[in-house]
């Protein structure tokens, strides 16, 4: 493992015996300060009283684990419809953007650009408190115009990616534009942005979060309820140590599957005229560009 | 339009806040991502586990869980420090880990000759590092690390919610004071248009100075 890593960049080169006893060493004396670190943490956890009957009581309870499943379900809600709807939108946006009608183009453009540039949490604000909308639609609103801007681009830069000459090839038998982007530039598009597009769903999924701070009865909300129970204790900890595993999760999953997605895509013979977004750090980054998008 | 001109003070404040938490906050990313890089690429495997599990639960954290955990959880640990820091704190972990993977990808595009030709030149590590990899590897980082920090500050509206003075916090005020609500949120969306137009605007120049696509 070592000596592969090392061979993976240009820093190092294979190490002797001297150096391999040497990163032993390092290796202990890290590994040392880590569980140290590690210990602490835990050691804190129990100093302030964390691990106490009477903190982690509410779990136990029917009513609580129905609040926490019900906040649960409200998450995947929003973020199932927001999933769709903001697939919809980037395609309606991505099919605008590669219009042949110059105004249709600008149009589509001019949106793309907009809502890639606002943050999402002013964009979801502004049609709550402005707008005075619902926090679920809110939410999904905020959610969908933002993620679907993005798709758009990732759609975009897709079809560009196919190889020229498909397109160039499809045209020569006599298509028209519909059939030479129904047939021909599409399905090899979709397989190469896939793991783009579900890296670009772990960020929904992510940002439905922001549905607490509308006070959208979504997962962190019935934490926070659970959490500010004096009754319990206050038991904020022990809600955090609930909730994040179940949250960061269900993204890993998701994260997973783009991975494993990319990786299988890359093997198919189908994807030869077109190159495979790898789902790398870009594509899971909130607000930021991903990697099949110009930069900034 | 007059509700830019008579509450300059409100948006001169929330602006700053906003400007001030970015900064603090890519300060913080920019050098935590530099350590955790090069944990994940030290020849040290407890180094790079730790750097991996870093990058993968961060990257995988949605940034409302992490503010609420770090502004309402480390408190019950007895450390109070202001909001601010509180914020910055959170908003920097969580950038670190893109920052991070921008950064290990960078360095990995060197390729392997280049390091093997400085050794064999009698470099030492240290001067291979600091003459020939990082050199090249920054180039490749600009345009990334660039559109992290513009995810970044508009990833700072967040700390806004959680009571942190900025721009987006403003809104509260202005509404109370009875200003039309749709003419505030425009000038702060001018504002973060200000603000992600000024960090690409940077970016762009670095871009352009030493910028190289491999």
């Amino acid at each position: 493992m070592t000596v592969k890593a090392a061979a993976a960049t240009a820093l190092y080169d294979i190490p002797g015996p001297r150096a391999r006893r040497r990163h032993r060493l390092f290796g202990v004396l890290a590994t040392v300060v880590l569980l140290a670190l590690l210990g602490w943490i835990i050691h804190l956890l129990f100093a302030t009283g964390q691990f106490t009957y009477t903190k982690w009581m509410p779990f136990e309870y029917k009513g609580i684990q129905e609040l926490l499943l019900r906040g649960l379900g409200n998450t995947l809600k929003a973020f199932a419809i927001a999933a769709v709807l903001s697939l919809a939108l980037g395609g309606l946006l991505a099919v605008g953007r590669l219009s042949e009608h110059a105004p249709v183009r600008w149009l589509s453009t001019l949106v793309v650009e907009f809502f890639r540039a606002m943050p999402l949490l002013v964009m979801i604000f502004f049609i709550f408190v402005a707008l005075k909308v619902q926090p679920l639609p809110a939410l999904v609103a905020g959610l969908t115009l933002y993620n679907g801007s993005v798709l758009a681009e990732v759609f975009r830069s897709g079809i560009n990616s196919v190889e020229r000459g498909q397109k160039e090839a499809a045209y020569a038998l006599g298509m028209r534009k519909t059939q030479v982007m129904s047939y021909v530039l599409v399905p090899q598009a979709v397989r190469a942005i896939l793991p783009a597009i579900i890296s670009q769903l772990v960020v929904a999924l992510k940002d439905t979060s922001l549905g607490f701070l509308i006070t959208y009865e979504e997962f962190l909300h019935a934490g926070k309820l659970i959490a500010s129970n004096l009754d319990y204790d206050l038991p904020f900890i022990p809600v955090v140590m609930v909730i994040s595993p179940i949250y960061i999760g269900m993204c890993m999953l998701l994260s997973w599957v783009a991975q494993w997605v990319s990786r299988w895509e890359r093997r198919s013979p189908k994807t030869e005229a077109v190159d495979v977004e790898t789902a790398g750090a870009g594509t899971l980054l909130p607000g930021g560009v991903p990697p099949t998008a110009p930069g900034p | 339009m007059n509700v830019l001109t008579d509450n300059i003070s409100v948006f001169a404040e929330g602006f700053l806040g906003t400007v001030e938490l970015t900064v603090y906050s890519s300060l913080l990313a920019l050098a935590l991502g530099f350590v955790m890089a090069s944990f994940r690429v030290a020849p040290v495997r407890s180094l790079r586990v730790f750097g991996t599990a870093w990058v993968t639960v961060l990257r995988n954290t949605p940034l409302t869980l992490l503010f609420f955990a770090v502004l309402l959880g480390l408190p019950r640990f007895g450390l109070v420090l202001p909001f601010m820091v509180f914020a910055v704190l959170a908003l920097g972990c969580y950038t670190s880990a893109f920052v991070c993977e921008a950064l290990r990808s960078g360095i990995n595009t060197v390729p392997t000759g280049q390091g093997e030709a400085a050794r064999s030149l009698g470099m030492s590590f240290g001067q291979t590092l600091s003459h020939v990899v990082l050199p090249q590897a920054f180039r490749t980082v600009i345009p990334p690390i660039g559109s992290i920090l513009i995810a970044l500050a508009k990833n700072s509206a967040i700390a806004g919610a959680f009571s942190v003075t900025e721009l987006l916090g403003t809104y509260r005020t202005l509404s109370e004071l009875g200003y039309n609500i749709v003419w505030t949120f425009l000038w702060i969306a001018v504002g973060y248009l200000v603000v992600t137009g000024a960090i690409s605007a940077v970016f762009n120049v670095l871009e352009r100075r030493w910028g190289f696509a491999r």
